[in-house]
């Protein structure tokens, strides 16, 4: 039994490091979003300060956020390129599920993740079809979260890349409207990492392949079996 | 139709009895009304010596004419008294002396002899449900009379809010299909939103016209950007309490006694773009945030859908007054949460069987190879 055992794994290198480097800035950089973004939101006194010339405190709150706007932006922008030049895992086609055995895993993941049937049943290596869908949704949200946040920056400089996004004003009734929609998609951020997190974990955890590792050195395992 | 020779800017102030002084005076003003700097004077002063004065007709459709109450208003006493002396405001219904048939004929008389000449300033909004019966003036549609007056118009300027995004009678549910004028009519149309705009941008607005004939530099959504290229905010003089992060929590507390920013009280300071900070109300008197009451953005679009006021967000639509995203988003949040949590606790006794055949699975006491 044991000599059987051996071997029956092979290892397939699936995230490339750009992808990684991607990921991992992003989560970063999407967490401190949140969090001052929050803030900005929902604004604390500052308790220590008597007059204003003291503190910078809701300035630096704000300078982070707008700090990690543009590197989330910068890097969502290298992950766009990748999805053109990068391994058949990362490639932007991964992430357009119209195929109809696409529709079919999805149905099987949702038997997996949801109705809890057993989760060996054959799935792609990279990302499954349902998650790509949520990914792709996702980098929708990138976008729009991008092109309300730029555009309320734009008030607040000269610089070429922020008017860019401008457009959107009119479109979304004035600035109100614009952080508003903003506020409001921070909530879509919150509910992914939670659902995109857990998820990680528990296939991690029922298919035992490295799923949570697979983002961290690139590898995922499979059964050589089911491999063509 | 007689055709009368209009005087130039210089006469008309003649006639009323200026000295040349006077005239300079109002020239330098209505230049840095406009934002031109000194350089550009001689230019002012010469516009105002050659160009015969145009014709100016000042039409009233959906209004609470705030507008008009606050033009007349205006700080330079001397601007105020001249513009509209020499406006020549043939026809407004607020300010003319005629009335009836004869203020008709005022306005049409206008509109006819002076095609391409006369410059129109609307303020209200039209309405466009029930046939335009909510709004008739001499028993014609706010829309017909707007739109034949616009026809031959030198420039159109919208007054306030109303006239430029629909003001109050546009907000949710909007019962007489209040429009704004650009909606309505091709011509160009310059925007002045507020409610009602600073009088100083006001007369800011119509001597740039009347100087140059045509539209100050707009925005993309049509507005000066002489005024309305910088927030409330961004020259707000409670800015400092706001980047320290010293906020206003109660309209009776300490923070407010103190001046402390009103951010946290629902200011629309940060959406809004308007010059009440810079220009100030009532010859510079003041303004509302100097006041101690929050902006509420009464010159961006739809502002009146977007309260309550004194709340920094708007109340999310259909789940009562005080929700707002936050609300729904943490009940949301919590929901996920809790599903996330149930989901791995049923995952561990549905899979229990499963990890169990895993781990038999698993080589059992497995070891490295040593090096020989
Ligand atoms: C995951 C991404 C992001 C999240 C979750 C997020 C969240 C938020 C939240 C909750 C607010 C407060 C809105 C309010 O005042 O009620 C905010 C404000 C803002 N965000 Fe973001 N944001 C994100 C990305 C961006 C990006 C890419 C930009 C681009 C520059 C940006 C620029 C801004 C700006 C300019 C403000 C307004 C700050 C102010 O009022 O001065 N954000 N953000
Ligand atoms: C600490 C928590 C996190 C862990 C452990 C984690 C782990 C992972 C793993 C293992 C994958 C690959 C899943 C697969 O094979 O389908 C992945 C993909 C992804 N994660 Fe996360 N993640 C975390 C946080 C986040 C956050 C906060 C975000 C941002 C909103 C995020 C966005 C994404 C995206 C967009 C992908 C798709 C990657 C691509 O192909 O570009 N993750 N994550
Ligand atoms: S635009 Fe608004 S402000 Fe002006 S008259 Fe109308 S209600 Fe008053
Ligand atoms: S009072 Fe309003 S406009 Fe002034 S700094 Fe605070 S938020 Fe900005």
């Amino acid at each position: 039994m044991d000599h059987e055992q051996v071997g029956r794994y092979r290892r397939i290198y699936v995230w490339e490091w750009p992808v990684r480097m991607y990921h991992w800035i992003n989560a970063i950089a999407v967490i401190l979003l949140i969090g001052t973004g929050y803030m900005i939101g929902n604004p604390q006194n500052t308790f220590y300060a008597a007059e204003a010339y003291q503190m910078y405190f809701f300035g630096t709150i704000r300078f982070v956020h707008f700090v990690c706007a543009f590197i989330f932006f910068f890097n969502f922008l290298v992950r766009i390129y990748w999805g053109f030049v990068g391994n058949r895992f990362s490639r932007w086609t991964n992430f357009i599920t119209f195929r109809k055995a696409q529709w079919k895993e999805m149905w099987d993941i949702l038997r997996v993740d949801i109705a809890q049937a057993d989760p060996r049943m054959h799935h792609k290596i990279g990302h499954n079809s349902l998650a790509a869908l949520v990914y792709f949704l996702s980098f929708l949200m990138f976008a729009f979260q991008s092109i309300t946040g730029f555009a309320m920056y734009a008030a607040n400089t000269t610089a070429m890349l922020p008017r860019m996004f401008t457009f959107i004003k009119p479109i979304m009734g004035g600035d109100f409207g614009v952080r508003q929609w903003h506020h409001a998609g921070m909530w879509f951020f919150i509910l992914f990492t939670i659902v995109h997190v857990y998820l990680v974990f528990y296939h991690d955890y029922v298919e035992g392949r490295g799923t949570t590792s697979s983002m961290i050195g690139g590898w995922k395992f499979e059964r050589k079996d089911i491999l063509e | 139709m007689s055709k009368p020779n209009r005087p130039t800017m210089w006469e008309a102030m003649q006639n009323k009895g200026y000295s040349r002084r006077d005239f300079l005076q109002y020239c330098s003003a209505a230049a840095a009304a406009i934002g031109v700097g000194s350089s550009g004077l001689s230019d002012v002063i010469h516009a105002m010596e050659t160009k015969a004065r145009p014709p100016v007709v000042w039409l009233h459709f959906q209004e609470c004419t705030c507008c008009s109450e606050s033009f007349i208003r205006s700080s330079h006493p001397i601007v105020a008294d001249v513009v509209l002396d020499y406006l020549s405001l043939d026809y407004s219904e607020t300010l003319q002396a005629a009335s009836g048939h004869q203020a008709e004929k005022c306005l049409w008389d206008t509109v006819n002899n002076y095609p391409g000449e006369y410059i129109l300033l609307v303020e209200g909004s039209i309405p466009s449900k029930g046939d335009g019966a909510y709004c008739m003036i001499g028993g014609r549609s706010a829309l017909s009379i707007l739109e034949e007056a616009a026809a031959g118009a030198m420039a159109v300027i919208a007054w306030g809010s109303c006239a430029s995004n629909g003001c109050v009678q546009s907000a949710n549910p909007n019962p007489t299909g209040a429009t704004s004028i650009d909606k309505l009519i091709d011509n160009p149309v310059i925007k002045v939103p507020g409610c009602p705009p600073i009088a100083d941008v006001m007369t800011g607005v119509v001597t740039h016209v009347l100087l140059y004939g045509g539209p100050p530099e707009l925005d993309n959504q049509g507005r000066p950007k002489e005024f309305y290229s910088r927030r409330v905010h961004d020259t707000c003089y409670r800015r400092p309490y706001y980047d320290a992060g010293l906020f206003v929590d109660s309209w009776d507390d300490e923070n407010a006694r103190k001046g402390y920013c009103l951010y946290k009280m629902g200011c629309r300071g940060p959406v809004t773009y308007n010059a009440c900070s810079v220009t100030r109300w009532n010859e510079g008197t003041s303004y509302p945030i100097q006041s101690g009451h929050g902006c509420i953005g009464c010159s961006e679009e739809g502002f009146w859908d977007n309260g309550p006021f004194y709340q920094h967000l708007a109340s999310f639509p259909g789940f009562g007054i005080e929700s707002t995203a936050d609300t729904i988003g943490t009940v949301l949040g919590i929901g996920t949460v809790a599903g996330v949590a149930a989901h791995a606790v049923t995952t561990n006794i549905r899979k229990r069987k499963l990890m169990k055949e895993t781990m038999d699975e698993s080589v059992q006491g497995a070891r490295v190879k040593r090096d020989k």
